[in-house]
């Protein structure tokens, strides 16, 4: 499209061309919509002109057309609906195999780390045919992660994670917008999405420092001292955390939760919000002593935790009945 | 187009001796009114003022971004304008026009009463107004507020360093202006029509306002409790929405849109029982499908109050949700769908002239129609994740409220004028001025539509330069609005003096209010009407002759 | 204004008394619809947070206390006794009576707002108000088990119990300055069996502010209470 008026934006993931699909339909048809209303009342009005003699008719209605036009138009706008929904399902719901690449939002930059370490500010590099996922939190207010070329956005927020993914198709540079106001600077709190063959990226990847982010997280684990009750050999004060990720955790009060980022995150941030079951509520909270980024460091050493061997120390984190509702953490 | 023979009851007289707005000199006889006609009046010259300081604000808004880079206002005062843009014409303008001018004129006269049932609390209702725009114009006096108008949380609660709590008390005795309108719009629907008017007789004009008064009173009180809670944390740094304190952030946008998504049809619903009412006058006949478009305003009501997530689709909501809110608001698209149908049908077989009235009633069907499909695009759950919180928004509510509520309120405005002053206002210039604001709109609104869906996002100061050449045909457009909106300003202020004397009836319209003089006296009729005729039905209806309006 | 209420209080543009009284009684209970809204919000506001920070709640709500709470809910209970005698006094013509059931109400709606202010006072003390000053370090006593709760979740059920009972206080004030006027203008005769209007609509306001009380009592002091 001319780069002086564009009228459509690129198109550069497997989600793009089916949201154009389903807009190219809905532009159809709404089309069709407005020039059949138009039309009848331009004609209408015009051959019903007030002409000296002839009287209007006194018409009360027809419960026929009413219904007619109740209905027909419900049904075709299901459609809309059922075709929007299952292209919703499928942008909330990020493969299994999905790489996840951490976002820190804040007033008012984008700052990006990736699993191997790499660091970007404003800028993400991907590479194109493989899935990705965004893991994402702000430090300060709501803001949203929009990239247009990829038809894809989602609101980041303060004090939890939110989640995106997509996968690249072509390769280029594409626009990154914040799409919620937060202050100041919200039209500068933008950027670019780089999108590049898998060898070209694994070359950018390469000529990057640093230590892979679950590896900070190991460190920082140390350093904090929380190797010091969670441990994976003996039983510590604190559970083991071993294979928690995404498995379902009892606790104290008797609600089972699913280990998510969430909840390793607010565990950390506020450690009596919920107590695992036959545990006593004596941890810090590290409120105000990690970061985003170090947080972040940590949720993904947490993850990359393994299924700890059968008989060690690992069971107590296991409901004793299986569970009736395993919430999961919002 | 010829004129016929005038009817002698309609031949043209000179100004009742003594009515609504000669009764009485002082300014004390109107500051403490409590005429409805009077009130009506003084809602109007407030609500104008506000409209034209939003107006000042969006014309500001539109000057900056005919560049890409940010150069006519420093970023902070581009956000602060923004804001008060919409905070003054959703809460200032958009909600009370309607039903604050023209219902408050119109309700008690439709209904065949003397005026409304709590004559005093519709006086109080205009001061909680005055007061709220005096406290809202301190505000931006003081340095304005930067949050949107829509004050998300934790911005709007610690972020910004603006008078947030200021704007936000503005808002709530606004608020209480409103509920009481509304109020006062149900007890006199219930309790004060004339003998015979009943409920299926009614106006569809009151029909609009009383399912309006339903939303009002239930869905203002929510706002109202959202707007404390953000003060209260924003004084004692509570931590109800700010989860650094233990707060939740979306909780806050739940409540707001609580409230904030039937507050949207508070300001569609009266412009389309406008619509209603001057469709059935210029076609000389009656609604098609009466019960149907009636019902379709109570039922606009309800759903509305069902469909607040769809603001919401990427907030952070869970998926389920987001499927039940996208499956609702469907829904509430239908009965809108069912008054633009009827009201075209209602154009079969009619008789009809092209007064001005009539040419913004053609207008909000065409822009209505545009405005609602392009909801539907919003609602759809895939679409929504690319546009939402784009340009493709800013569209589409333009679209619904300056090409619905507003072009329903200017034709409402021309059509009552003589029944509100007396005179007749000039149709040549009214003709052109609906022609800027037609085309004006539509060059303004409609480039925005291609904006959101390229992915310009919406409160932007500054944008990419590919961009420019739609902004600048927009702003190209709103120039040519400014003027469809100055002209109606100054011809409906010159016939005042100048314009040609109106007869009780000119438009041989159906409804009460034609029973009266042209303008009514304080106490609108002379006796008490006796209703024997269903709405708009011309052959029945006593003194109305089938003939056209008197054409101009 | 000068259609004040002489007997008839008819207003001009009603067309008889009844419609007038019919018009005032839907008004006010469409007032009422407002009100119930308007609070509305802050429960839904509390029922979500007390769910996601139970324990931290509890906490907080064992804190109040049950004697003074349960004093003022007595309290509130027979102030409307005391309104539904003084309408039945009005419809009877019972002047003094009706004045004085008036005026007992007021003592009693004082009362309550007294109690409130010795609560609010001990909250004070312990740094129990929500700001700079806050610290909360008592636990959630879960039948015997004492459960350390985070300090900003307590901070949050205090928000909430300021924010609705504090509302509810000012509504209280607002019931009292209306009953005193409503005193007044009793025992100067303006209400007569074919004119009490007022008095009862007067009557549903200060219902809603007690039954709105009736459910803030239990929700905000008696979480989690056992003996």
């Amino acid at each position: 499209m001319s780069k002086f008026l564009p009228l459509w934006p690129d198109q550069a993931s497997t989600m793009a061309g089916q949201v154009d699909a389903l807009y190219i339909y809905l532009l159809l048809v709404s089309g069709v919509m407005t020039a059949v209303i138009f039309l009848a009342v331009a004609v209408l009005a015009i051959k019903y002109r007030r002409v000296p003699g002839r009287e209007a008719h006194q018409i009360e209605g027809s419960t026929i057309l009413e219904l007619s036009w109740s209905i027909i138009p419900f049904f075709v706008m299901l459609t809309f609906f059922i075709w929007g929904a299952v292209i919703y399902f499928q942008e909330r719901t990020p493969p299994a195999d999905a790489t996840e690449v951490y976002v820190v939002a804040k007033q008012w930059m984008w700052k990006i780390e990736h699993m191997e370490g790499q660091r970007e500010i404003n800028e993400l590099h991907v590479p194109t045919g493989q899935n990705v996922k965004l893991i994402m939190t702000s430090q300060d207010v709501i803001h949203s992660f929009f990239i247009p070329a990829f038809r894809i956005k989602q609101d980041v927020l303060p004090g939890r994670y939110t989640t995106l993914w997509f996968k690249a198709t072509a390769p280029g540079r594409y626009h990154l917008f914040c799409a919620e106001y937060c202050g100041t600077n919200h039209s500068g709190m933008g950027g670019d999405i780089v999108v590049m063959e898998p060898q070209d990226y694994a070359q950018w990847m390469a000529g990057g420092p640093s230590a892979p982010l679950q590896e900070t997280g190991k460190q920082l684990f140390t350093t904090l001292g929380c190797a010091t009750c969670h441990r994976s050999d003996v039983q510590g004060r604190g559970p083991n955390l071993q294979g928690i990720y995404n498995k379902p955790v009892l606790l104290e009060d008797g609600r089972t939760v699913i280990a998510d980022e969430n909840y390793v995150r607010e565990s950390i941030l506020n450690p009596t919000a919920k107590i695992v079951s036959g545990f006593k509520p004596v941890m810090p909270t590290f409120q105000g002593i990690v970061s985003d980024e170090q947080l972040n460091a940590l949720v993904a050493y947490v993850k990359s935790l393994a299924q700890p061997p059968p008989g060690t120390a690992g069971l107590q984190n296991q409901p004793a009945a299986s569970p009736a509702q395993p919430e999961k953490v919002q | 187009m010829a004129s016929t023979a005038i009817p002698a009851n309609q031949a043209p007289a000179s100004t009742p001796k003594l009515n609504y707005l000669n009764n009485g000199h002082t300014l004390r006889s109107w500051l403490l009114t409590t005429d409805h006609k009077r009130i009506a009046l003084l809602y109007l010259i407030s609500v104008s003022v506000f409209f034209f300081l939003g107006g000042f604000f969006a014309m500001l808004i539109r000057l900056e971004l005919l560049t890409p880079e940010g150069d006519l206002l420093q970023a902070d005062t581009y956000n602060k304008v923004f804001t008060m843009h919409g905070m003054i014409m959703v809460f200032f303008f958009l909600i009370p026009v309607v039903p604050a001018v023209l219902g408050n004129f119109l309700v008690p006269l439709m209904v065949g009463a003397k005026d409304l049932a709590f004559p005093r609390i519709n006086l109080l209702s205009w001061y909680l107004y005055v007061i709220a725009g005096a406290l809202f114009l301190h505000c931006m006096i003081n340095g304005g507020v930067d949050t949107g108008w829509t004050f998300y949380t934790p911005y709007s609660t610690v972020g910004s360093n603006t008078n947030v709590i200021e704007a936000g008390l503005a808002v709530f005795i606004a608020g209480f202006s409103s509920i009481f309108t509304g109020l006062n719009f149900i007890v006199t629907v219930h309790r004060m029509r004339a003998p015979g008017l009943t409920w299926d007789r009614l106006p569809l004009f009151i029909w609009a306002n009383y399912a309006t008064a339903l939303i009002m009173i239930l869905g203002t009180p929510v706002v109202a409790i959202t707007i404390v809670l953000v003060a209260v944390e924003r004084l004692f740094h509570l931590g109800i929405f700010d989860p650094r304190l233990g707060g939740d952030p979306v909780l806050f946008q739940h409540l707001f849109w609580f409230y904030s998504h039937p507050a949207v049809y508070i300001m569609i619903l009266p412009s389309m029982g406008v619509i209603s009412e001057l469709i059935t006058c210029f076609s000389r006949k009656r609604v098609f499908g009466y019960k149907f478009v009636a019902l379709s305003s109570i039922a606009i009501a309800v759903i509305g109050f069902l469909v607040w997530a769809h603001h919401m689709f990427v907030a952070g909501i869970s998926l389920y949700a987001a499927m039940i809110f996208s499956f609702l608001t469907f829904f509430v698209g239908v009965p809108s769908a069912v008054k633009v149908f009827n009201w075209t049908a209602t154009l079969y077989r009619g008789s009809i002239t092209y007064a001005t009235p009539m040419l913004y009633a053609f207008g909000f069907i065409g822009l209505f129609t545009i405005g609602g499909l392009t909801g539907l695009f919003l609602a759809t759950l895939g679409i929504d994740v690319h546009v939402t919180d784009t340009y493709f928004v800013v569209a589409h509510f333009h679209y619904v409220m300056v090409g619905g509520v507003l072009m329903g309120y200017l034709g409402g405005m021309h059509f009552w004028w003589p029944k509100i002053s007396g005179r007749m206002y000039p149709e040549g210039w009214a003709k052109l001025s609906a022609l800027f604001v037609f085309v004006g709109f539509n060059l303004t609104f409609f480039p925005q539509f291609i904006l959101g869906y390229v992915g310009m996002p919406r409160r932007y100061w500054q944008y990419p330069a590919e961009f420019q050449v739609l902004n600048v045909l927009s702003t190209a457009g709103s120039s040519v609005l400014a003027v469809g909106y100055l002209l109606p300003m100054i011809y409906l202020l010159w016939s005042l003096k100048y314009g040609p004397i109106a007869t009780d009836n000119p438009w041989n319209a159906a409804g009460l209010e034609w029973k009266t003089s042209s303008p009514p006296p304080t106490f609108n009729f002379d006796e008490t009407p006796v209703v024997t005729w269903e709405a708009y039905n011309y052959d029945e209806i006593p003194d109305v002759p089938l003939e056209a309006p008197v054409a101009r | 204004m000068e259609h004040e209420a002489h007997n008839p209080a008819l207003l001009h543009h009603f067309a008889d008394a009844q419609q007038q009284k019919n018009a005032a009684s839907l008004g006010m209970w469409l007032f009422l619809v407002t009100e119930i809204m308007f609070f509305g919000g802050m429960f839904c506001a509390y029922l979500i947070y007390r769910v996601q920070h139970f324990n931290a709640f509890a906490a907080g709500s064992q804190q109040l206390s049950i004697a003074l709470g349960a004093f003022n809910t007595a309290v509130l209970i027979i102030s409307s006794v005391t309104v539904v005698l003084a309408v039945k006094a009005a419809e009877a013509g019972k002047r003094k009576v009706l004045v004085s059931y008036l005026v007992v109400t007021v003592l009693l709606g004082l009362t309550f707002l007294v109690v409130k202010g010795f609560e609010y006072r001990e909250k004070f003390e312990k740094h129990h108000v929500p700001g700079a000053s806050f610290n909360f370090t008592d636990t959630f006593d879960d039948n015997g088990k004492k459960i350390p709760v985070n300090s900003k979740e307590a901070e949050l059920f205090f928000s909430l119990y300021f924010a609705m009972t504090g509302m509810h206080a000012l509504h209280m004030i607002i019931g009292c300055g209306l009953f005193t006027g409503l005193a007044i203008l009793a025992w100067k005769g303006h209400y007569t069996p074919s004119y009490y209007t007022p008095i009862e609509n007067g009557g549903l306001y200060w219902h809603l502010v007690d039954i709105i009380w009736i459910y803030l009592f239990p929700l905000l002091y008696l979480i989690s209470r056992h003996s």
